[in-house]
Parts: C-alpha cells; structure tokens; sequence
C-alpha cells in the first residue's frame, strides 16, 4: 500500500521501511488468535464472535474518522448505534396486522400531523419580525405558542400512544427488507449527528462530548420508554436477517455468510475512505485537524469540513448498529451500554491507530476477542477469589458475583483508555503523517 | 560588578536560534534599553533572561550568580521582576488584587508596598477595587509595572510597556520608570519608541540579526548618526 | 390551597434540593475547569465515590451519631470529604499531570477522564454492588418535618425533611466559604490569578502545581458533600453517573464556564427547570375547574416531559444556552 517514498515524520515511526513489518506481525498475531479461539470455542461461536467484530470495526471506523482524521471527540456512540438499530428493528420486523386494522394508524397519522403543523406554526412565529412585530414580542409570542402548542400536542399523543400499547401491543414494523433499515438507521443517525455538530463544533471540543454525551442517554430513555413504537424493556425479537438464516443454513455457515456481507461492507467503506482522505476533500481534513488556524487562513470553510465529517461518522454508527442489530436478532434498548457501544469502541480506536482505517480495524477484531475472552476469566478471578476469602477469612461472598465480575471489566477498560493515552498515544498503528506536497 | 550581566547568549524556540551571541550589562543604577529593528531578538533576549526559553550558549549573571534556565518563580525569588507586553495583568482580579499577586512570595511586603506602589502610580489607588480588565491600557501598564515590583525586585525587565499608548501616557510611563529606577531598581527594557527610550537610558543595546550591532550608552547612540539613519528613522 | 402546597412540596423544595446539589457538584467542575481548562467526566464518580466512603464509614461505626446527635452519615462527611479530595489529587497525579506534562489538547484530558470515571464506576460497583442502598441503617431514621399552612384551606402540611434542611445550611456553607476562600484568601485569590492568566501567574511566582492540587481537594471535597447529600434525600445508587454529569455539566455551562458564582446560579436553574418540567401543571388548574373551558378542566396530565424523561430537561437547556449564549448568563471566560 505505502510505496517506499513515503516520507515519514520520524516522530510517529522509527524508520521508513520498505516493507510494512508492523502490519503483517500484528494482523499475523490477530490470525493467531482467531485461530486459537476457533480451536478452543468452536466455529459456530467463533464464527459469531467475528461477525460481531465486523460490526464493531463499522462503529470504529466511523469513530476514526471523527476522532482521528478531525479530532472530534463523539461521547455518544451508543446513541447512534441505538438509532441504527431501532430503524432496522422498525423496517424489518414483521407488518402487526393488529394495529394497522384498527383506527389507531388514522388517529397517530393525524396527531404527527398536529406534531408538523405545531413545528411549523412555531417556527413561523420566530420568523414574525420579518413582518414588522418588534423582536421581544415575536420571542414573547414564540416561546408562549411553543409552550401551548407543546402541551396540547403532547397530550393528544399520550392518549393515541396510551391507546395503541393497551389494544395493539405496538405498531409494529414495516416487513422490509433488513438492509433497508441499515439505510435509513445510517440515514437518521446522520440527522441527529448534523444538529448535534452544527450547535457543537464551532465552540470548544469539550462541548461536543458533554453534547453527545446526553444525546445518548436521551436517545436510550425515548426508546426504552416509548412502548408503543419499540415495546420498550419487552424487547422485540427475533429482527430477520438480510441473508438466509440459520433455520435453512445451520448456525456455522448463516454466520459465516452474514459474515461475508459484512466485510463487504467494510471493505467497501474502507475503500471509499482511502479515496476520501487521499482526494483535496482528506488533505483539507487533516489540514484544519492540524492546524485550524492557518486552514482558515487560506479559506477553507473549517465549520463545513468538520460538519461533513462528524455526519459522516454518524452515519457509519447507524448503520454499524443496524447491522449488529439485526445479527443479534434481538432489539433492547436496554442492551444499550455506554460500555460497551462507546468507550470499548473507543477503546478499539485509541489502541488501533486513530486516524489509520486499517489500525482501527485490526483494534475492533483484536479488543473485541479480548473483551469477549475476559468475560469467563473475569468470572473465574471473582469466583476464586471468592473462594479464597471463603476459605481464609470466613467472609460470606456475595451473591451477585456475576454482576460484580461485569464491573472489573468496566475497571480494565477505563485504566486501558487512560494507559493506551499516556503510553501509546498514537495507537499500535499510527496514522502515516506525510508530509504535504 | 554588575547587576545582570549576558555573556555571548544563544537561543531559540524549538532548535531555531534567535539570539546569536547578545552581550549585555546594566548595574543597580541603570536603565539599559534594547533597541532594534523587528525580528532582532529583542523580546526573544528578555525572554532568555526570565527563564522563559531555553539558552543553549552563553551564560547571564545576576550579581555574578550563573540565573540562565532557572524557571521564573526561582528567578522572582531571586529578586528579578518581569513585566510582559501583552497580557499582562490578571483582568477579572481588582487592581488591589493584582497587586497582592505580585508580592505573592513575600506575603509580608504586601501592606508597605502597596503604599508605596500607590505613592508611584497614584491613578491606581482610585481604582484599586475595579477588576483590571476595566482599565484603560496605560493604567493596566501600571498596575503590570506596579505587580511585578510588589516584589521589590533588584532589576525590573520591562517588554515593550508603551506599546499601543498614546505619547502623553508614553511620557508618563517613561517617568515612572526613572522614578523606579532612582528608588534603586535596575531596569532592562525592550522599546520601539527608540528615541524616546534611549533618551532616559544609560545604557541602549541595538541588536540586529540576534547579535549586538551597538552597544554605548544612551546618549551616545542618538547622537551616532549611523545609528540614526539605520536605527532611530533618520 | 392544598394545590398550592403540593406545588411547594414538588417545586420549590424539589427543585431546591436538586438545584443545591447540581450546584455544589458545579462548582467543583467549573473550577477545574477553569484551573485546568478540560471538561472533568469523572466527577459524578467522584461524588459515588465520597458517597460510598460515607457509607462504609457508616457501616463500620453504626452509633457514632446517636451521641453527636446527627444522622452518622452527616457525622462521616468530613473524613470522606478528605478521602475524596485524598483520591481527587491521586488521580491528578497518576493520570492527568504527566499528560499534562506532556502538553495535549485539552479534548485528550477528558477522554482520560473518562477513563477515570470508567475505572472509579468499575472499582465502586465491584465492592458495592449495582443495587440501590439506603444510607439510614437501622435503628436511625429520616426525620419529617411538617410544617402546617397557615390558611384556612390547606389541609396539608409542607414537607421538609431532615437530611434537606442539612443540605440547605451545608450548600449555603460551601458557597459563602468558598466566596471568602476566593476572595480573602491568598490561595484563592492566587487561584483567579491562575485561571485569568496562567503565564502570568507562573511570572509572579505562584507555584502552579500547588493551585492545582488545591483545585482538587476543593473539587473532590464538594463531590463528596454533594453526593452523600444526594443519597441522604434519596438512596445511595452506584450507577447514577451519567444521569449526574449532564446536569451538572449544563450547570456549569449555563452558569458561564470557569465563573463559581455562574455555577451556583445555573445549578438552581438546571434545579428548578427539572421540577417545573415534571410537574403536573394540571394540579394547580384543579382549584379553578369550574370556570374554565372544558378541555382545559378535563385535562388530566399537564406535564411537560414525564419523570422518565427528567434527563431531556438539563440536555434541553444546554443546547439552548450553547445556541443562543455560549459564554453562559455570566460571562464565562474560557470559550
């Protein structure tokens, strides 16, 4: 990939080599290890736990790119995973015959009606100084609407929300296609991204991470909460898969062929951001990573560039969660953790090479074994440990040591942030930083 | 010997000398002034002096003690005070407590020389309790100036203190700087206003290029017409 | 009037009570802050943590209060108060000095605060357990104080409990100390010093890693009064962490960042916003159902965002002030 001419910032790699020694040893030790958990786990789970991985390597590459090519920082990956996988769950479960008989899609069609025409007689209302209403009254006017027509919309939606859990259950799904809902899933995270980014990143970075930060949590709670559209804690399952499932295949070959479709995909994205960040539109990236304020110097729209950016790593979230939505074939959105939807993500780029796409996805395969081999081993200390203090001190062990075992993960993977940060901060493969023309 | 001596200095930011090789000296009643056209390494030099970068060759004395990559705070301790161009005041602190910033290290001044500080600058004893970020530049000039002497520092190193200041408060500061210097404070600054500056100086220092082009004292250097025609405008 | 009461009891006391709590936990993040210009993720487990101190400190000396007369966990605060400003400069000198040293941008200090947060939230839950505890062991209970109306109508008494009231005299406290402590002082005022103009500061002798350390032992100290304040209202829970930072965050950020007194000030708002946003504004209609249009009269359920909701109102906030104002209703300094 790299010809020998590149020129290398002594800084980030010891020599220019020839040949790319570090990238065959690593992906050669992560070849190791899936094979070494194919031999101990057999292929049906291994074959999951890859699959897995490739989604995971999707969330990673999208958290790269905002975090490595643009340095924004996106504290709220899980909520855009949760929004993937929600529009998956949404277009491809099953039409529910009970609701679509009733009245209710009548009467929640016309209350999103009211929604929009709420929306728009607001915000026409802010507009009102265009026609000669002085400006604190137009604000007056504004927030007493927004606050009146809030309340009556709201209340009108409860009650057909209220209505459609107690005699349909939900409103079910649209029988779809499942990667049409990855789509839309990438579709509508990009959506929240590009409010998020456009309040966000002309201010301080920090911002952007107490921003996504909330995003997440409000994105869980909406859909945890909101029984009618989601089934809320009850959880919808099984979500179909969008090749041949199990039930005709077998467990080892549906995954292996989901896992093919996956890596397509990934190939695929890996292709268009090589492109991407050779072509002016990467180099401009870089540029204003690197040095803001010289980019605007010469007149690059900075807020724009970072936009486009932060959308973009948005979307491939989305659509990362879809995909692993439907592969775990189950949506529950308490299943969404900022453990393990953001910060092992992160982990997964920080110790990959932030900035480097084929880094990140060797640190997606590589922390994601790591992470699913740590859970019997966290088990196992716990339970010796347990033993141990059993056995030595009389102490009464307490009873729920899985969940507690759960929580020495948390630990490992705050203090591997925190190392990765200190000693390796350009991750195991660094970005290639060349130098400009 | 002398106060605060520079022997053959040199140094820079990041491997980048600047300073090539800057001799200086000014004793305990002196005002010595460095002059010279931009990118001279003025600033750079006092810089030097205060710990602030790094000196790769040379050595500056202070009272004959070697002070060179000393950090500031060993350096105020030491009796040295530093008044920067921009930036140089605490603006949402009132004037009182900038002040009191300034005597840090010696808590026990803080009552006497606070007098004494509003006897020089009089104008900052009216707006001792105003935060001084709301004072006009010449009078932010002196609470800078009256910080860094709350110390009572044996040498004062002054950057640049009448930049952006209209020539009546250039005068005024001017002014005050004799009267600091005649309570037997020595003073190193760096000035634009070069006629103005070498005309209080007893010694001017007119660096080009890093190095000292001419160093005499101040009257002698306006009256050098070389000086003049490359140095002061004709 | 029992309306009126209920609004007291679900407005004014609620809201006061969160709000002094956010505001103590926002004080401490506008100071780092504005010492160490970077976001502090890990200040909600820093409060779990002192909160948890409390707990086990209670656990080990059940009867220490009966003789002093206060709830224990009241009488504990001070030592895990040290313990946490203890942790709080540990911290600072295991994970975030060398990075600082280091020089990075301030965005990779909060990644590793979140790291730190990660490895506080780990630690606590692993010794503690993810369930919710109740910081009143047996044999002490909360007391209730009712406080009868003086009209006619209200048959029902404003409700005021102990641990509140402590966390009212605890939250004025903290704030007139440390209004002295950064304006008497020669500390605090070193510390404006520091966060106005840190080079400076270097230039005037101010030893700066000293400032520093004092920025977290005042950090940690008030997480530790504001977490236990917490759990006394309500239950000590360890997984309250992110639901905490946003509040606390939009605070700081309301109040203008690095402005201790804008912290305050945004703490009561983030406070009040939160109750007046769940209350059931239908209540305070019920007295006046006769005279008004029927739709309006039979409304059962005026709320703006249900309790389950709660964390929109902070998120709303903050998009707002970070839209319409960013420098905070007091002008913050660092942007």
């Amino acid at each position: 990939m790299n010809t020998q001419h590149t020129e290398r910032r002594d800084d980030v790699v010891a020599a220019p080599s020839r040949f790319p020694l570090r990238e065959v040893i690593l992906f050669g030790a992560l070849l190791a290890m899936i094979l070494g958990v194919y031999a101990m786990m057999g292929s049906a789970y291994s074959t999951r736990m890859l699959v897995e991985a490739a989604c995971y390597a999707i969330l990673a590459l999208g958290l790269t790119i905002q975090w490595g090519y643009a340095g924004q920082f996106n504290a709220g990956v899980m909520g855009f995973v949760a929004l993937g996988s929600f529009a998956t769950m949404f277009f491809s479960v099953p039409v529910n015959e009970a609701f679509w008989v009733t009245e209710l899609p009548g009467e929640l069609g016309l209350a999103l009606l009211y929604v929009t025409a709420a929306v728009l007689i607001v915000y026409g209302a802010t507009k009102l100084d265009r026609i000669g209403v002085p400006k604190r009254l137009r604000t007056l006017i504004a927030i007493v609407l927004a606050v009146a027509l809030y309340l009556t919309v709201i209340s009108v939606l409860r009650e057909v929300t209220g209505e459609i859990e107690s005699r349909a259950g939900f409103i079910g799904g649209l029988g779809l296609p499942a990667w049409s809902g990855w789509i839309v899933g990438g579709a509508l995270a990009g959506v929240i991204g590009y409010f998020i980014g456009h309040i966000c990143l002309g201010l301080r970075s920090d911002y952007l991470a107490i921003a996504t930060l909330g995003i997440a949590e409000i994105i869980k709670a909406f859909l945890k909460n909101s029984d009618w559209l989601t089934r809320g804690t009850a959880t919808v399952s099984p979500l179909p898969w969008p090749t041949p499932g199990p039930s005709e295949l077998g467990f080892t070959l549906a995954r292996a062929l989901y896992l093919s479709l996956t890596a397509v995909m990934i190939a695929a994205i890996f292709f268009l951001l090589h492109r991407a960040y050779h072509a002016p539109w990467g180099r401009m990236i870089r540029a204003i990573r690197d040095n803001e304020i010289s980019a605007a110097a010469m007149g690059k729209d900075i807020n724009k560039r970072r936009l486009e950016i932060f959308v973009l790593g948005c979307i491939l979230m989305g659509i990362g969660g879809g995909a692993l939505a439907s592969f775990n074939s189950i949506f529950d959105p308490n299943g969404f953790l900022p453990l393990n939807h953001t910060f092992l993500v992160l982990v997964m780029v920080i110790l990959g090479g932030p900035g480097n796409n084929l880094g990140t996805i060797f640190g997606a395969v590589a922390v994601y074994i790591i992470w699913l081999m740590s859970e019997p081993l966290a088990l196992f200390l716990m339970h010796g440990a347990a033993a141990l203090s059993e056995g030595w001190f009389g102490w009464e062990p307490p009873g729920n040591l899985d969940s507690r075992a759960l929580q020495a993960r948390v630990f490992v993977i705050g203090l591997l942030i925190t190392l990765v940060l200190r000693f390796a901060p350009q991750g195991l493969l660094p970005e290639k930083v060349k130098h400009h023309g | 010997m002398p106060l605060l001596e520079a022997r053959d200095v040199h140094g820079g930011y990041g491997g980048m000398n600047i300073l090539n090789g800057v001799n200086m000296s000014i004793e305990a009643n002196e005002v010595g002034v460095i002059v010279g056209p931009n990118g001279a390494g003025k600033s750079t030099m006092l810089k030097a002096i205060f710990g602030l970068l790094t000196v790769s060759q040379g050595e500056i004395l202070l009272r004959g003690e070697p002070i060179h990559n000393l950090p500031p705070n060993k350096l105020v301790q030491k009796g040295m005070g530093f008044v920067p161009q921009e930036k140089n005041v605490f603006p949402s602190l009132t004037v009182k407590e900038n002040l009191e910033m300034g005597a840090f290290l010696k808590p026990g001044n803080v009552k006497r020389m606070l007098k004494q500080i509003y006897d020089v600058f009089p104008p900052l004893y009216d707006k001792r309790h105003q935060p001084a970020g709301e004072l006009s530049g010449g009078q932010r000039q002196m609470v800078a100036m009256g910080r860094a002497l709350m110390a009572e520092p044996d040498v004062l190193l002054l950057d640049e203190p009448t930049a952006g200041l209209s020539p009546l408060y250039m005068n005024e500061i001017f002014e005050r700087v004799k009267e600091v210097n005649a309570a037997g404070v020595g003073i190193l600054m760096v000035e634009q206003n070069a006629k103005q500056a070498l005309a209080i100086a007893d010694k001017g220092f007119v660096l080009a290029a890093g190095k000292n082009r001419f160093t005499d004292t101040g009257a002698a250097l306006l009256a050098d017409p070389e000086v003049a025609k490359s140095f002061l405008g004709g | 009037m029992n309306e009126l009461v209920f609004f007291i009891n679900n407005v004014i006391v609620a809201g006061s009570v969160s709000g002094s709590i956010y505001a103590i936990g926002a004080i401490g993040v506008t100071l780092i802050f504005s010492i160490m210009r970077f976001a502090h993720f890990a200040h909600a487990d820093m409060m779990t943590f002192g909160t948890f101190m409390v707990l086990l400190l209670t656990l080990a000396f059940p009867g220490v209060g009966a003789v002093v007369g206060l709830p224990t966990p009241i009488v504990m605060l001070p030592l895990a108060i040290v313990l946490t400003a203890l942790l709080a400069v540990g911290i600072d000198k295991t994970f975030y000095k060398p990075l600082r040293a280091h020089g990075v941008k301030p965005i990779v200090m909060v990644i590793a605060s979140l790291g730190v947060t990660l490895m506080l939230q780990g630690l606590i839950r692993l010794f503690s357990g993810t369930g919710a505890q109740n910081l009143y062991l047996a044999g002490e209970r909360k007391e209730i104080y009712r406080l009868e109306m003086p009209f006619e109508l209200a048959s029902r008494p404003v409700i005021v409990t102990e641990p509140q009231i402590i966390l009212f005299v605890l939250t004025i406290v903290c704030v007139v100390g440390l209004h002295l402590f950064l304006n008497r002082t020669r500390l605090g005022k070193a510390m404006r010093a520091m966060s106005d103009n840190p080079d400076l500061a270097r230039a005037s002798g101010i030893n700066t890693n000293h400032i520093v350390a004092v920025t977290w032992v005042i950090a940690g100290g008030l997480a530790a009064i504001a977490g236990t304040l917490l759990a006394l209202d309500v239950t000590f829970k360890p997984d309250l962490s992110f639901f905490l930072l946003l509040p606390i965050f939009a605070a700081a950020i309301v109040g203008g960042v690095g402005h201790p007194y804008g912290a305050i000030a945004g703490g009561f708002v983030v406070g009040f916003a939160e109750t007046l946003a769940v209350f059931n504004w239908a209540v305070l209609l019920r007295p006046f159902r006769d005279s008004l249009p029927e739709w309006l009269a039979q409304a059962g359920n005026l709320a703006f965002v249900g309790t389950e909701y709660k964390i929109v109102v902070p998120f709303f906030i903050l998009v707002a002030i970070l839209v319409w104002r960013p420098t905070g209703i007091f002008k913050g300094k660092v942007i």
